[in-house]
C-alpha cells in the first residue's frame, strides 16, 4: 500500500474553511513558522480511497473470531457508537457552567452507581484513561493513604509472577518496591510465600482474580484477609472482570481499590489500541484521596492525590459503557459473564486433545495452552502455530503470556461467539496441528495468504525507521 | 433486554451438558459460596435498544449546546471535516485491538506510522510515539523521560495550563520527584533570570506554547538558557498554533507534547482526546508507549510493526519507565486524517483565521469601558481581559444569546476564538458584553 | 589471567590494570538477536553482582551484572550502533572495562562454567 505521503501531489487539497470575514491582524514576525515542513497534499477522494485501503488491511472484531486472551474482544454494540455521537455529548466543552452540563453529570453519576453495584465499591472515578492509568491512580490512592496515616514505611507492593506487566510497572511509577509472589502448582497464589512476604513494610497486594491463567483463586478470602491483617491494602486488577461480572463482587472478595477496563468488560471498542477507560473504584477509606479536575472546579476531596490527566476522563467511552449496562441490566450482565465462562470451557474442552492445556481445571473466561513439549519435539513454536492460524482467517490468541507458562497461547473467546463458531475455530486449530507433522515448513513460513509475510522485527528494532522521509 | 449473545439458552444448556455439567453454578465451583451471588442487586432490569437510545438521548438533551464557543483553556472548538468522522467510523478501525499481529494489521500500523510522521513534521521532531492519553499526561510522561540519577528536579512554568501542572505534580508525587514552579513575569517566562532560577539538579523545564494566557513564549531563547544548565526543554504545544508559529523542534526543544484534540476530535466534555509526544533522535529510547517502525517482510516487501518493544511494560515490567499500554489510537487516527486532508494549507488557514478573529474580538472588547488586555505581549487565539463587572454576569448574558463566554479566571476572563466564530457572532458578543457592563 | 565466568553468564578477563567484561556465547544464544544495549557511562561506580547495563532482544530484556565492584573505565560504544557484534563474537565484543576493582562475584573457570551451563540447560 502507498503511504499517504506517496499519494501526495502538489496543490491537491480541499477547501474546508471559509475566507476570513474580519481584518487581518499584524503578525508576530519573530515567532512565525519558517523552517521547512511537509504534510500530504491530497484531494478528499484520494484520502477516502487511501483510508479505505488501510481499513481493508485491518482485522477487527467485525472481521472474525478474535480470541485474544486478556483483552476481552467481545462484540461492540453499534448502539454505543450512535449514542456517543449525539451532539449533546460530543459538542460539550468540559469547562461549561455546571448547570449547562447536567446530562454529562447524569451519565457520570449513573455509571458510578451501576459500576459500584457491579464491583461492590463505594465510589468510582472515571478520570483514568486506560487500565494501566487506573492502576497508577489506584496505587497512588494507597500511597496517599499510608502517607496520611504516617505509615511511610509501607513501601513493598506484592505482585504475583503471573500478573499483567502493567502491575509491576505501575507499582514502580508510584514509588513502591515490587516483591514477586510465586504461583503454586495449581497456578494460584502460593499462600505460604505470601505469608513470608507480608510484614510492616507491606503496602499491599495487586491481584487479578480470575488470574492470567484463567483460574479463579479459591483461596481469595484467605489471601485478602492475610494482607489486611498485615496492615496492607488489596488492589484488584479488573482486566478479567468479564468472567465474574454480576457473579461475585471484588468488594466482597476483600478488595479495597480496583480498576475496570470499560473497553474490555463493558463492550466499548478498542479502536486499534484505544481510547479505553480505566475507571477506578474504591472503598470509603480511600475516598478522601480521589482525583478531581482543577479547572473543572469539582469539589476536591480533602487529601486528593491531584489528577492523573486533564478534566474528567474519557467521558465518551463512559457514555458507551453506560449504554451497554442499561441494555444488559442485572440479568444481562450475569448472562454475559456466564456465557463467557461457558464458551471458554467449551473451547478448552474442544482443544485440550489438540494442544496441552497448561492447567487442566475448570477455567473462567480464558485458558492457556502450552506448546513447550511440541516445541521440544518438533521445533514448531507457539509463534509458528499462531502464524499458521492467520492462514485460516482467524486472529491468533495472545502469545507468550503469562510469562510463567512456556510457549503459551492464551484464548479468550468471550460470550459473543456461538457454539458453532467455537466448533469451527477448534477445527482450524486441528488443521494447524496436523501441519506440524505434515507440513512443518509451511508453518515456519506462515502466514502465506496474508497481505504481508512475517515482518523482520530484528531489523525494525536495530535500525529504527519511525517516520517517512522524502 | 437487548443482549448480544449469539446463542439461545437451549444451545447453552446443550454445551453445559457436553461438558458434563448441570447448570452454570458448576462453572463457578472455585468461587467461595459465601461471596457467590444469585442475583446482582442495585442494577435495574435490562431494556431494549430502542429504550436505551431514548434514555441516553434524554441525558444528552439535558446539556446545553452553544452555537458559539469562546472558551478554550485546553479544549478547542475547531471545525472537523466530515471525512474525519467517516474514516474513524470504519468498523475495522473501531473494533481492532492494538496491532500485535502485524500480518493482519498493516492498515492500522500504517495509519499510526503516518500519524507519527505528521506529528514529527508539525513539531519539528525526529520521532513520535503512537499516542498517549492526553496533553496533560503527555507533559507528565515527557517530564519523567528527562529524569536522571543526578537530575531529579522538574521545573514547570507557572503559566502553563493548571490541569497540566496538576498532572505533572501527581506523576512526580508517585516517583518522589521534586517539582519546582518557575514564576512568569507579565504573563511570560522571564528569559533574563531563567538560568539563575534553575538548580544544578534540574532535569527539565516544561513550558506551554502558547501559554495558558494565550501568550507566545520565546522558545528559542528559553531553550538556550535551559541547555546552558544541562537540562532538557519540553514544550507543550497547541497544534493549531503550529500552523502559524515556528515548531518547537526548530527552536531547540528536546521534547514536544500536546493535546491533539484540535486536530479533528470533538470537545466531548474533555475526552477522549489524544496526547502526542515527539522527541529528537537522542531521546527516542526514553519515549514511552507504542511506536510503529518500518521494516521488510519475509517476501521482501515493506512492512510496519510495533517496535522498540523492550522499552515497554510487558517486557521490562518493574524496570519500565512507564506503564502505558492502551493509548488513544482511534483519536490519533482522527488527527492523522485531519492533518492529511487539511494539509499545510488548511492547518495554516485554521491558525490564521483563529488568530485574526481573536485579535478582532480583543480589539472590539477593549473598546468597552473597563475592559482591557491584562498582558500586552503577542498572543495567538486566546487572551485575557479585565472585566468591570462580575464574570458570572458576562457569562450569563452571553449564555442567553447562545454564546459560551470566555473562562472566568482570577483577574478577568480568558477568551478563545477559533475559525468557527463568525464576525456576526463576535459582534453579538461585543454588543452583549457592552450591554451587561453598562447595566 | 584467563577468562573467568559468572553464574549470570558474564565473562571477565584481566588486561593490564583493567578488567574486560562481556557476556558469554551461551548468553547471546539464549537471548537471540540482540537489538540494543543500554550502556553505563565512564566513571560510573559498579557493584559486584548488581546490574550495570542491559541488553535487549526483540522480545526480552536482560540485566548484565558486574563481576566486580569497581569503576567503569571504558565503554564499547561500537555496540550502540552495532549490537549484533555480540551475536557474532561475544568474546571479542567486550562491553565495558573496569578499573579499581575490589570485591568480586563468584567466578568460575572455563571447565567449571561449561559444566554449569550443561547442568542448567
Amino acid at each position: 500500500m502507498k503511504l499517504i505521503f506517496e499519494r501526495s501531489t502538489p496543490g491537491h487539497c480541499s477547501d474546508y474553511l471559509p475566507k476570513s470575514d474580519v481584518e487581518k491582524a499584524p503578525r508576530p514576525e519573530k515567532f512565525l513558522r519558517k523552517a521547512k515542513w511537509m504534510l500530504p497534499e491530497v484531494a478528499e477522494v484520494e484520502a477516502a480511497r487511501h483510508y479505505k485501503e488501510l481499513a481493508d488491511q485491518t482485522f477487527g472484531v467485525v472481521s472474525g473470531f478474535y480470541p485474544l486472551g486478556s483483552c476481552t474482544m467481545k462484540y461492540n454494540p453499534r448502539l454505543n457508537e450512535r449514542v456517543a455521537s449525539f451532539p449533546g455529548f460530543t459538542n460539550i466543552h468540559p469547562l461549561q457552567p455546571k448547570d449547562t452540563v447536567k446530562g454529562c453529570q447524569a451519565v457520570i453519576d449513573l455509571a458510578d452507581e451501576m459500576l459500584c453495584a457491579v464491583t461492590g465499591m463505594d465510589k468510582i472515578t472515571i478520570q483514568p484513561a486506560a487500565g494501566a492509568h487506573g492502576e497508577f491512580l489506584g496505587l497512588l490512592l494507597m500511597k496517599a493513604y499510608f502517607d496520611h496515616h504516617g505509615q511511610t514505611q509501607r513501601t513493598k507492593m506484592l505482585v504475583p509472577d503471573a500478573a499483567h506487566g502493567t502491575n509491576p510497572a505501575s507499582a514502580v511509577m508510584v514509588g513502591f518496591d515490587v516483591v514477586n509472589i510465586p504461583s503454586n502448582a495449581n497456578g494460584c497464589v502460593d499462600v505460604e510465600a505470601l505469608k513470608n512476604a507480608l510484614g510492616d513494610d507491606t503496602a499491599g497486594l495487586m491481584l487479578t482474580n480470575p488470574n492470567t491463567l484463567g483460574l479463579f483463586d479459591p483461596q481469595i478470602l484467605e489471601i485478602t484477609s492475610l494482607v489486611h491483617e498485615a496492615g496492607g491494602l488489596c488492589y484488584y486488577d479488573g482486566a478479567n472482570l468479564n468472567a465474574i461480572m454480576g457473579q461475585v463482587r471484588p468488594g466482597d472478595m476483600g478488595f479495597d481499590v480496583i480498576h475496570l477496563n470499560l473497553h474490555k468488560t463493558f463492550s466499548t471498542p478498542h479502536g486499534g489500541g484505544g481510547p479505553g477507560s480505566g475507571a477506578v473504584g474504591c472503598k470509603d477509606i480511600l475516598k478522601p484521596y480521589l482525583p478531581s479536575s482543577f479547572l473543572g472546579k469539582d469539589e476536591r476531596p480533602e487529601h486528593s492525590v491531584g489528577q492523573v490527566r486533564s478534566f474528567y476522563g474519557n467521558f465518551g467511552v463512559v457514555v458507551r459503557a453506560l449504554t451497554y449496562m442499561l441494555t444488559l441490566g442485572a440479568e444481562g450482565m450475569r448472562e454475559a459473564s456466564q456465557t463467557a465462562v461457558l464458551n471458554a470451557n467449551y473451547l478448552m474442552h474442544l482443544l485440550k486433545d489438540v494442544f496441552p492445556v497448561a492447567y487442566d481445571h475448570i477455567c473462567m473466561h480464558e485458558f492457556v495452552l502450552t506448546l513447550a513439549d511440541i516445541k521440544k519435539e518438533t521445533g514448531i513454536s507457539a509463534l509458528d502455530v499462531a502464524k499458521g492460524l492467520l492462514d485460516f482467517g482467524m486472529h491468533p490468541p495472545t502469545m507468550y503470556f503469562p510469562l510463567i507458562v512456556p510457549e503459551a497461547l492464551m484464548l479468550e473467546p468471550t460470550e459473543t461467539e456461538s457454539r458453532q463458531s467455537l466448533i469451527d475455530a477448534a477445527e482450524k486449530y486441528k488443521l494447524v496441528k496436523e501441519k506440524i507433522c505434515s507440513a512443518p515448513d509451511e508453518l515456519r513460513n506462515a502466514p502465506l495468504t496474508t497481505y504481508i509475510g512475517r515482518p523482520d522485527e530484528v531489523k525494525a528494532a536495530r535500525n529504527p525507521i519511525l517516520r517517512y522521509e522524502e | 433486554m437487548a443482549g448480544y449473545i449469539p446463542s439461545t439458552s437451549d444451545e447453552r444448556q446443550l454445551m453445559l451438558e457436553e461438558l458434563g455439567m448441570k447448570d452454570y453454578k458448576d462453572l463457578y465451583v472455585d468461587v467461595p459460596a459465601s461471596v457467590l451471588l444469585d442475583e446482582l442487586p442495585g442494577v435495574a432490569k435490562g431494556i431494549s435498544e430502542m429504550e436505551a437510545e431514548t434514555a441516553m438521548r434524554a441525558m444528552a438533551e439535558m446539556n446545553v449546546l452553544y452555537p458559539t464557543v469562546l472558551r478554550g483553556a485546553g479544549i478547542y472548538d475547531h471545525y472537523i471535516p466530515s471525512i474525519v468522522d467517516t474514516v474513524a467510523g470504519k468498523e475495522e478501525f473501531v473494533t481492532a485491538y492494538t496491532p500485535y499481529q502485524a500480518e493482519i494489521s498493516q492498515g492500522v500500523l500504517q495509519s499510526i506510522f503516518e500519524y507519527q510522521t505528521m506529528i514529527c513534521e508539525l513539531t519539528g521532531m525526529d520521532a513520535s510515539n503512537a499516542s498517549v492519553y492526553d496533553g496533560a499526561s503527555a507533559a507528565a510522561e515527557g517530564s519523567m523521560m528527562c529524569l536522571k540519577r543526578n537530575r531529579n528536579v522538574v521545573y514547570v512554568a507557572d503559566n502553563a495550563n493548571p490541569e497540566t501542572i496538576e498532572t505533572i505534580k501527581t506523576y512526580a508525587y508517585g516517583r518522589d520527584v521534586k517539582v519546582e514552579m518557575l514564576s512568569s513575569k507579565k504573563g511570560v517566562i522571564d528569559v533574563n533570570v531563567l538560568e539563575d532560577a534553575l538548580c544544578d539538579e534540574a532535569a527539565c523545564l516544561f513550558v506551554q506554547q502558547p501559554n495558558f494566557y494565550g501568550l507566545i513564549e520565546d522558545i528559542e531563547a528559553i531553550a538556550d538558557k535551559v541547555h546552558n544548565k544541562g537540562a532538557k526543554l519540553i514544550v507543550g504545544c497547541y497544534p493549531t498554533a503550529l500552523g502559524m508559529l515556528e515548531s518547537p523542534g526548530a527552536l531547540g526543544a528536546d521534547i514536544a507534547t500536546g493535546d491533539g484534540q484540535p486536530l479533528g476530535i470533538p470537545m466531548g466534555y474533555g475526552g477522549p482526546t489524544v496526547g502526542f509526544m515527539a522527541t529528537k533522535k537522542a531521546m527516542v529510547r526514553q519515549l514511552p508507549g507504542r511506536i510503529v517502525g518500518q521494516t521488510t517482510d519475509s517476501r521482501g516487501g515493506r512492512a510496519f510493526v510495533l517496535t522498540l518493544q523492550a522499552r515497554e511494560q510487558h517486557i521490562r515490567r518493574e524496570k519500565a519507565s512507564s506503564n502505558i499500554c492502551s493509548n488513544q489510537a482511534l483519536c490519533a487516527l482522527r488527527a492523522g486524517v485531519y492533518m492529511a486532508v487539511m494539509g499545510k494549507k488548511g492547518l495554516s488557514e485554521a491558525a490564521e483565521l483563529s488568530y485574526d478573529k481573536a485579535h478582532y474580538l480583543a480589539k472590539r472588547l477593549c473598546e468597552i469601558p473597563g475592559i482591557k488586555m491584562v498582558y500586552d505581549g503577542p498572543y495567538f487565539n486566546e487572551f485575557m481581559t479585565t472585566l468591570p463587572v462580575d464574570a458570572a454576569q458576562i457569562e450569563k448574558a452571553l449564555h442567553k444569546v447562545g454564546i459560551l463566554s470566555g473562562l472566568p479566571v482570577d483577574g478577568g476572563m480568558l477568551w478563545c476564538v477559533t475559525e468557527k466564530a463568525t464576525k456576526e457572532a463576535l459582534d453579538l458578543t461585543v454588543q452583549t458584553v457592552r450591554g451587561a457592563v453598562s447595566k | 589471567m584467563s577468562r573467568k565466568y559468572c553464574k549470570t553468564h558474564e565473562w571477565v578477563q584481566k588486561e593490564g590494570n583493567l578488567y574486560v567484561v562481556g557476556i558469554t556465547d551461551y548468553a547471546q544464544e539464549e537471548l537471540g538477536d540482540i537489538v540494543f544495549m543500554n550502556l553505563p557511562n565512564v566513571g560510573d561506580e559498579v557493584i559486584a553482582d548488581e546490574p550495570f547495563a542491559d541488553v535487549e532482544s526483540v522480545k526480552a530484556v536482560s540485566d548484565i551484572l558486574s563481576p566486580y565492584t569497581g569503576r567503569i573505565a571504558e565503554v564499547n560504544e561500537d555496540l550502540l550502533d552495532r549490537p549484533e557484534l555480540i551475536n557474532e563474537d561475544p568474546y571479542k565484543a567486550w562491553i565495558v572495562k573496569l578499573e579499581d576493582v575490589s570485591d568480586s562475584a563468584e567466578l568460575m573457570g572455563e571447565a567449571e562454567y561449561l559444566a554449569f551451563i550443561e547442568q542448567e540447560g
